[in-house]
């Protein structure tokens, strides 16, 4: 009987890899570049500076204190010194001083919350992450766009390229192969940094989003290994009394 | 036992029947003792509804049901859920239980349900039981989906939007009744907060009866098992079951290695796959709630696309009346049905060991369909999918409506006097 149970089970299984292939995906195929995610705290911490400095003149990161990076190994004072500009508190939220009315008025939407942009960016094409380290680096001009910008990855974007002085300037080449239109994208005019080191700062800044949309991921993690320990040593305990309970059970 | 402490009980049995119910329940009630993996179910599905309950005490105490946004332009109910994830200690351990316990919720029941399945734990006299378990399906399938709702992200809004919306297709009432449960016109703070009373007070408290009355019934009858044949009808000169051993201690000591194997699978989800692949926790989810911003695929958790699939799955106006009623009734009656298996299934044995070819094979087709409904369910619909849902959908209910001819035609293998142990 057992095996009648498991050749249900084995056909079970047969269909759901099966499955699939029945109902094959439609629709606009994503692809993006992996994104080097680091939890080292200097990577963080360069990411923190960028987002500072480029992302919060219009974003909010409004669930986070600044105190909050002092997990990311920062003093308060570092904080304070090298992060903070405006006369907050450090233990304030990091939020823009516009409120999202006016954004509203002047931008014509209001710039997302980015605290949770990491876990929000999520797909079957890649993770979060994955997503915006393809976007950042995938800026190109467009001189139909109200901002002069156009992207790769999300087509027709309200944001212009807030790092272009660090990327350069790329331009789109559109071929069209069998009627499916290809953009590549090509680096007309160099900016400050060569391509290998935007690649790393853009990466330094998708870690930070990372570490800001869960900073107790790490923790999770660490405290996730002390539970499964003690409860492989409770099974194993549980399971030696089941046995002595049952040994006149015939 | 002291005398003292002798005194005591004595002192308490003759004002309630501490003793008694014990005995009733635990030391002297009989379960068959070749209960297999499949019969850890039941106890880990109370398990789960105790963990859902003391983690949902705790988030009532810093969730806030209120849809107006804050001075950042966030939806207040959002925002508590991240601040209970971030600034409440111990709160991301205390939602990731929460969040992850609705899926294994699911999990847990459905098992449970394949179990009753496989051994026809429904049959005479065990007809209540099945029908108490259908309703507790039916609760939890309520409970899920109003506790969805509240952290009010963009798949929380839209999901109900669309579901509150199936109502609204009902003829003569429906327009109606779709206002009555949002308590206003769109999904909006109202909807919210009754969602949330639902969700906390009324809704458990229905399943809470239910089970005390799932387990009551049980223990009435005497547990199935996986031959399907009755212990008591063999029984020593004390009355008591020869195949039968007290739960006390010898089924609570097995229930607990069934509860740490359980909570192993269940912590390494918690710990390193809260969201579980984007199907615990859906990354739309993340997003605040924004009634003015429709995303582009709306997909409910992954416990109700099967049901979702057989909705979507009618797609022909009947009666004049819209294919959307038709959906709404049909995935109803996919769930209404499994209450009648008592008095759908004819086979002269209980169990599936004993059971024919002809109804295995017809199991296995329809745990497949089940299977292709959950996963076309998350899917957006195309004309090629919808077909299959179509397909699928008849097999599911073929297999309940036929029932009464296959399980009467299959070639069953006798069954036993007594159950077999090894």
């Amino acid at each position: 009987m057992t095996i009648s149970v498991f050749k249900t089970l084995k056909r079970l299984a047969a269909a759901a890899l099966f499955a699939p292939t029945l109902a094959l995906a439609a629709g606009a195929v994503l692809h993006l570049d992996k994104a080097p995610v680091s939890t080292d705290p200097a990577a963080l911490q360069a990411g923190a500076k960028t987002f500072v400095n480029y992302c919060m003149n219009c974003h909010s990161a409004s669930f986070v204190r600044y105190n909050t990076l002092t997990q990311i190994g920062l003093t308060e004072q570092e904080i304070r010194d090298n992060l903070m500009f405006t006369g907050e508190r450090v233990g304030d939220l990091m939020k823009v001083s516009a409120s999202p009315k006016e954004q509203k008025a002047w931008f014509g939407a209001t710039p997302p919350d980015l605290t949770l942009i990491a876990r929000q960016r999520a797909s079957e094409f890649g993770s979060g992450a994955d997503w915006l380290y393809t976007y950042l680096r995938q800026f190109y001009r467009d001189p139909n766009r109200p901002t002069g910008w156009n992207n790769k990855v999300f087509e027709n974007v309200g944001m212009p390229h807030v790092l272009w002085e660090l990327q350069g300037e790329q331009i789109a080449k559109v071929s069209e192969h069998d009627g499916v239109k290809s953009i590549e994208l090509e680096l007309a005019k160099p900016g400050k940094l060569s391509a290998q080191e935007y690649d790393k700062t853009v990466a330094d800044l998708v870690s930070f989003l990372v570490w800001m949309g869960e900073p107790v991921a790490e923790k999770r993690k660490s405290v996730g290994v002390v539970v499964l320990i003690f409860l492989a040593g409770l099974f194993a305990l549980t399971f030696a009394l089941k046995k002595n309970y049952w040994k006149d059970v015939h | 036992m002291t005398t003292k402490s002798q005194e005591l009980l004595n002192w308490i049995d003759e004002r309630f029947p501490l003793t008694s119910t014990w005995k009733e329940h635990l030391s002297e009630y009989y379960a068959p003792k070749n209960f297999n993996f499949w019969y850890f179910f039941g106890s880990l599905a109370l398990l789960v509804l105790v963990i859902q309950i003391l983690t949902g005490i705790f988030l009532v105490m810093h969730y806030k049901p209120d849809a107006s946004l804050n001075a950042s332009g966030i939806p207040v109910a959002f925002a508590s859920v991240e601040y209970i994830m971030r600034e409440v200690p111990g709160g991301w351990l205390i939602r990731y239980l929460h969040s992850t316990g609705a899926s294994a919720f699911f999990i847990v029941v459905y098992l449970h349900m394949f179990r009753g399945l496989l051994y026809g734990s429904y049959r005479k006299p065990r007809e209540l039981i099945w029908i108490f378990g259908t309703l507790i399906f039916l609760a939890l399938m309520a409970e899920a989906f109003m506790g969805y709702l509240l952290p009010w992200g963009q798949m929380s809004f839209w999901g109900a939007q669309v579901i509150v919306n199936l109502f609204s297709a009902i003829p003569v009432i429906g327009p109606d009744l779709s206002v009555v449960i949002r308590g206003d016109f769109v999904v909006s703070d109202a909807t919210l907060n009754r969602f949330f009373s639902f969700h906390v007070i009324a809704v458990p408290l229905v399943l809470i009866g239910l089970v005390v009355a799932h387990i009551v019934a049980l223990h009435e009858v005497g547990s199935n098992n996986p031959d399907g044949v009755e212990i008591k009808k063999k029984k020593d000169a004390n009355g008591i079951p020869l195949d039968g051993i007290p739960f006390h201690p010898y089924y609570t000591v097995k229930d607990i290695v069934g509860v740490v194997g359980f909570l192993i699978f269940f912590t390494a989800i918690v710990f390193f796959a809260p969201e579980g692949g984007g199907y615990f926790l859906e990354y739309n989810n993340f997003i605040p709630a924004d009634p003015l911003k429709t995303p582009p695929h709306i997909a409910p958790v992954w416990y109700f696309t099967p049901f979702y699939s057989i909705l979507r799955a009618v797609t022909y106006p009947l009666f004049g009346i819209d294919a959307k009623f038709w959906g709404v009734v049909a995935m109803g009656a996919a769930v209404v049905i499994i209450a009648f298996l008592p008095w759908l299934d004819r086979s002269p044995v209980k169990s599936i060991r004993y059971k024919g070819g002809l109804f295995k094979g017809i199991l296995a087709v329809f745990i497949v369909s089940f299977f292709i409904l959950g996963y076309l369910g998350v899917l957006p619909p195309t004309p090629g999918r919808t077909l299959v849902a179509q397909i699928c959908s008849v097999i599911y209910f073929a297999f309940f409506l036929a029932m009464p001819w296959y399980s009467k035609l299959d070639k069953c293998k006798p069954e036993p006097d007594r159950v077999t142990f090894k």
